[in-house]
């Protein structure tokens, strides 16, 4: 095990409990992170089915508004120009509201009538049903673009988030909690070789005393001998038989 | 990522053909602010190309914009402009114009969805 892939700590009960504490906060994190993901990729993918089923619309959208386009042109004569150089004010005009996923706020666009119409007499003299259905059909086109772009925008947003949130699942996974792990196994085993050398130093202390207490039990035996005699052997020949 | 307050109604901006121009222009999407500056542009076959960059450059920029709408073959024109704005706001859409049709394999988000999923998902 070399000092690179654990991390610098004192081997120690108590920091053998902050590690198992970390390793507890690290495998909750990575559940929890876990769960963030696959909400945001269940988002994602409902987002970009409607993307796909927007994007197809709006191309029917868009040939219907081109072709009233030309509708009105034919009946009203050209007013390319007429149009381009009257522009003042937008017309319709776009909100942003927030919108929330597991922690991530997603713009959501919403467009909104602000003033009157600037083309009102535009086609005043014939050609009037025509531009009106013009317009009706090119408002209902920018209503399905705002759409669009909204999602348009979750979709960069969440694809954003999902992949910094999915780093971060698989850093902790292969990363913070193997190097945890093997902190905590390095502390273990430094704290078993404490033990055992504590162990062996006890052994090594007993053996030590043993051998001064035989060495003291050698030296007094003369000394006891005279004093502990046989406590049978009296000295008394007169027994009863 | 500067979400701003919604307090402010923003645009939308527009680039593309006269026709695509003139139709959203008819929808009420067109501004010209205090300093005469449109938030559209039309794009016809005498337009360079630097100048179509130069105008999504600044449409970017402008922070009264949420959305740009840009022609398909357009956009194709300054792709790696597009390709390289990769801020969810503005948002920049790809429509299709009069005489191309859409073409979804172009489109830059597409691409990047059909990065991750299978086609048959896709249609």
């Amino acid at each position: 095990m070399s000092g690179k892939d654990k991390l610098p700590v004192f081997p120690s009960r108590g920091s053998q409990t902050l590690m198992k504490s970390r390793l507890k906060g690290a495998q909750n994190g990575h559940s929890l992170l876990k769960k963030k993901a696959d909400a945001l990729q269940m988002r994602f993918r409902m987002i970009l089915g409607k993307i796909i089923e927007t994007k197809t619309l709006m191309g029917e959208v868009m040939k219907e508004a081109a072709f009233s386009l030309a509708e009105a042109k034919f009946t009203t004569g050209d007013f390319n120009q007429v149009v381009l150089q009257n522009v003042t004010k937008a017309q319709i005009k776009i909100r942003t509201k927030k919108d929330n996923v597991a922690g991530v706020t997603l713009p959501v666009f919403e467009s909104y009538q602000d003033g009157s119409d600037t083309y009102e007499l535009a086609g005043l003299a014939r050609g009037g049903q025509q531009l009106a259905k013009l317009k009706k059909n090119y408002q209902s086109a920018i209503k399905l673009l705002v759409e669009l772009a909204s999602l348009q925008t979750s979709f960069v947003t969440l694809d954003e988030v999902i992949k910094i949130t999915n780093r971060r699942v698989n850093a902790i996974e292969h990363v913070i909690i193997p190097r945890i792990e093997r902190t905590l196994a390095y502390i273990i085993s430094e704290l078993d070789e404490l033990e055992r050398e504590e162990f062996y130093r006890l052994k090594k202390i007993q053996d030590k005393k043993r051998i001064a207490r035989a060495k003291r039990e050698a030296a007094l035996p003369k000394a006891k001998d005279v004093e502990v005699g046989n406590m049978l052997d009296e000295g008394d020949e007169d027994l009863l038989f | 990522m500067a979400l701003h307050s919604a307090a402010k109604g923003k645009l939308l901006a527009v680039i593309g053909d006269e026709d695509t121009c003139v139709g959203f222009l008819l929808g009420g999407v067109g501004e010209i602010n205090k300093n005469r500056n449109s938030n559209f542009m039309v794009v016809d076959k005498n337009t360079s190309v630097s100048e179509i960059e130069e105008t999504f450059k600044n449409f970017v920029k402008r922070d009264d914009i949420d959305i740009i709408l840009i022609n398909q073959n357009v956009a194709e024109l300054i792709r790696h402009v597009i390709d390289s704005h990769t801020q969810p706001i503005p948002a920049v859409l790809e429509i299709p114009s009069k005489d191309h049709p859409y073409d979804a394999s172009k489109d830059s988000i597409l691409r990047r969805a059909k990065g991750m999923f299978n086609p048959e998902d896709i249609h």
